[in-house]
């Protein structure tokens, strides 16, 4: 009798820990946990940002950390806008988003919308396809430098296979011309099952019902795929390129080791033309201000593309 | 939606379904050649590797990989022949080619580094993404839509952008080149994809187990750790990977931010090089060695990769 009482007060008696939290509030638990990660991306994130902001109003260099720092006002922003070196490496980067995401979704959108016939196998044959976009950029595209050779190159053997062209003349890194396709290519070849995985989902959310009612209204199968097929897996399509556009603006691994923005200047994107302005030629300050104008590009780009999304997703 | 339900009325017919077979096998095939080649290489002698045409049948080595492991030099054959007999694959194997061991390669401690800072970053990544994922996922946070979405903008300035403040940051506070400063960085970056992520996975838990348990006497914080976590764990293990691959693959921070100690892998295995050039089968053994893991953790995430490549934004 004694014992179950002692017991049961035990019992009532919260733990001293178990009393602390309980006397916290769900409002305050709330910022308890989400507090850290903001702490964070505000140190390492926003902090060099604001940073990186006010150097870029400055002739700071980070390799002469002794010397004074003066306060240029607007002329880095003024000296990037009229740089004919900076717009070049724009177009250049303009041009790989362009080709890589118009290949990407083409062939990702028929990889996609082949699977979805659920041919035998089609699951273990999706999962070979995902493979190469799992893999590091760099590493991989390391790699493919020693594909490209001109003579050893496996690429380089399989061209002239198939086109008859010497392999000792097929230089895809080294010539003007191929050098940007050669980085298109492997970028392609990584990324395709990316976009394809997501239309993929778009083409299974489509319901079922909806192809009755065409096959019952007897709409041709291209009627169904431009009127049902197409629209409704639009949204995906474009969610697909906006992650891709945003990654392919950024693009800096695979360059850096494919070509290193060579030969020349051929495919000198604008993250290789920061990394050179910033730790090569040390214009810290010059640098900093290009890197506002990319980040203030990128998100008032994806600013706009996710407001049209939107409108898409509601039609 | 089951993925073998059968379309009805609207089934593709055999022959579109062998044709669409057809073609998707024939992509896999080709676009898987250029990893079996890394592989088929990395076993190849150098001379092998750069025969021409390239060699699709070969006498395998281990040469690539005892030349990744290890730096060697070249001695005259008076002096290896001076020398005991061999003491193993690798010491036989260079001694062919007049060489001896000299000593181990960087590839291990970078490859250390790069298992350090991998999983360094994705235990802070996860531990704080699931707290702030609960705490969004439960709890009316003011402006909630905004920090979500600050959270997810930092993942769009491009890297070196990124990587110029937190250089000078990091030299003025000791971290340039450490293990710390990386996890630190690589936390950062992850942390939004798992916030993200996670947000969706225990959105999808009813709020009932835990009001239940709530009832049954458990605290606010004892619910979320005796009802929540553990209906949470396959989500937060698929977050993991996710976290795990992207600082297991990065390159740009780790090639402008570290140099020595705090180097990870994939800066430093296109650094191989043997005599006269790239040294292709000790870089391709580099490469399989690096890429074995990520393979393993596609295969166990291939349900999850969707949710995880859109940052929970398509859940299937």
């Amino acid at each position: 009798m004694l014992n179950r009482t002692a017991d049961s007060v035990a019992r009532a008696t919260p733990e001293p820990l178990a009393r602390k939290v309980r006397g916290i509030s769900d409002k305050g638990l709330a910022w308890l946990f989400i507090s850290p990660t903001i702490l964070l991306l505000l140190a390492i994130n926003i902090f060099p940002l604001f940073w990186a902001i006010y150097l870029s109003f400055t002739n700071y260099r980070a390799n002469r950390p002794n010397e004074v720092v003066r306060n240029v006002g607007l002329a880095n922003y003024k000296r990037i806008l009229g740089d004919q070196d900076i717009w070049i490496a724009m177009q250049t980067t303009a041009h790989f988003v362009f080709w890589t995401i118009l290949l990407q979704t083409l062939i990702g959108f028929t990889l996609a919308w082949l699977i979805d016939r659920k041919f035998r196998g089609h699951a273990f044959w999706t999962t070979i396809i995902l493979v190469p976009m799992m893999l590091s950029p760099a590493v991989v595209g390391n790699f493919w430098r020693f594909l490209y050779e001109p003579q050893i190159g496996l690429f380089a053997y399989a061209i002239s296979f198939v086109t008859g062209i010497p392999a000792t003349q097929i230089g895809m890194l080294s010539n003007v011309s191929l050098a940007p396709w050669s980085i298109v290519i492997v970028d392609t070849w990584m990324w395709t099952p990316y976009v394809m995985l997501i239309c993929l989902a778009g083409l299974r959310s489509i319901p079922e019902y909806i192809y009755e009612a065409a096959e019952v209204d007897r709409a041709s199968n291209w009627r169904q795929f431009w009127s049902i097929t197409l629209p409704m897996a639009l949204p995906f399509i474009m969610l697909a390129v906006l992650f891709r556009g945003i990654e392919n603006f950024k693009m800096f691994d695979m360059v850096n080791l494919l070509t290193g923005g060579g030969p020349g200047s051929t495919t000198e994107v604008a993250s290789i033309t920061l990394k050179r302005q910033a730790f090569e030629s040390w214009r810290t300050g010059y640098s900093s201000a290009f890197a506002i104008i990319l980040f203030v590009a990128v998100f008032g780009l994806a600013n706009i593309y996710v407001k049209a999304l939107n409108k898409v997703k509601q039609r | 939606m089951s993925l073998t339900s059968a379309h009805s009325v609207v089934a593709p017919s055999a022959i579109s379904k062998r044709v669409a077979g057809t073609i998707i096998v024939l992509y896999a095939l080709i676009s898987i050649v250029p990893l079996l080649w890394i592989f088929a290489t990395s076993f190849k002698t150098p001379p092998d590797s750069i025969a021409y045409p390239p060699k699709i049948l070969f006498q395998p080595s281990l040469e690539g990989y005892c030349n990744l492991f290890s730096t060697r030099t070249r001695q005259t054959p008076e002096y290896i022949n001076s020398l005991g007999p061999a003491t193993g694959v690798c010491d036989e194997t260079v001694r062919k080619r007049n060489m001896v061991i000299a000593g181990p390669s960087n590839f291990m401690p970078r490859f250390i580094n790069s298992l350090i800072i991998a999983f360094g970053s994705t235990f802070c990544a996860v531990f704080l993404g699931t707290l702030s994922a609960y705490g969004f996922s439960r709890f009316k946070v003011p402006l909630a839509d905004d920090l979500l979405f600050f959270i997810l903008s930092t993942r769009m300035m491009p890297p070196i952008a990124v990587a110029i403040p937190i250089y000078l940051m990091y030299r003025e506070l000791g971290l340039s080149d450490t293990a710390l400063g990386m996890i630190l960085l690589y936390t950062a970056v992850n942390v939004s994809l798992a916030v993200w992520l996670l947000k969706g996975f225990i959105d999808e838990i009813p709020r009932e187990y835990e009001e239940a348990a709530m009832i049954d006497g458990y605290t606010r914080l004892q619910a979320f750790w005796r009802t929540v976590l553990p209906q949470a764990t396959t989500g937060i293990a698929a977050t993991a990977i996710f976290c795990l691959i992207f600082a297991w693959n990065e390159y740009a921070f780790a090639a402008l931010l570290t140099s020595g100690t705090a180097q990870t892998a994939p800066p430093f295995i296109p650094t191989i090089i043997g005599e006269g050039g790239q040294d292709w089968p000790a870089v391709a053994a580099g490469t399989t060695i690096f890429l074995v893991p990520i393979l393993v953790f596609t295969i166990l995430l291939r349900k999850q990769l969707l949710r995880g490549i859109t940052f929970g934004a398509v859940r299937k």
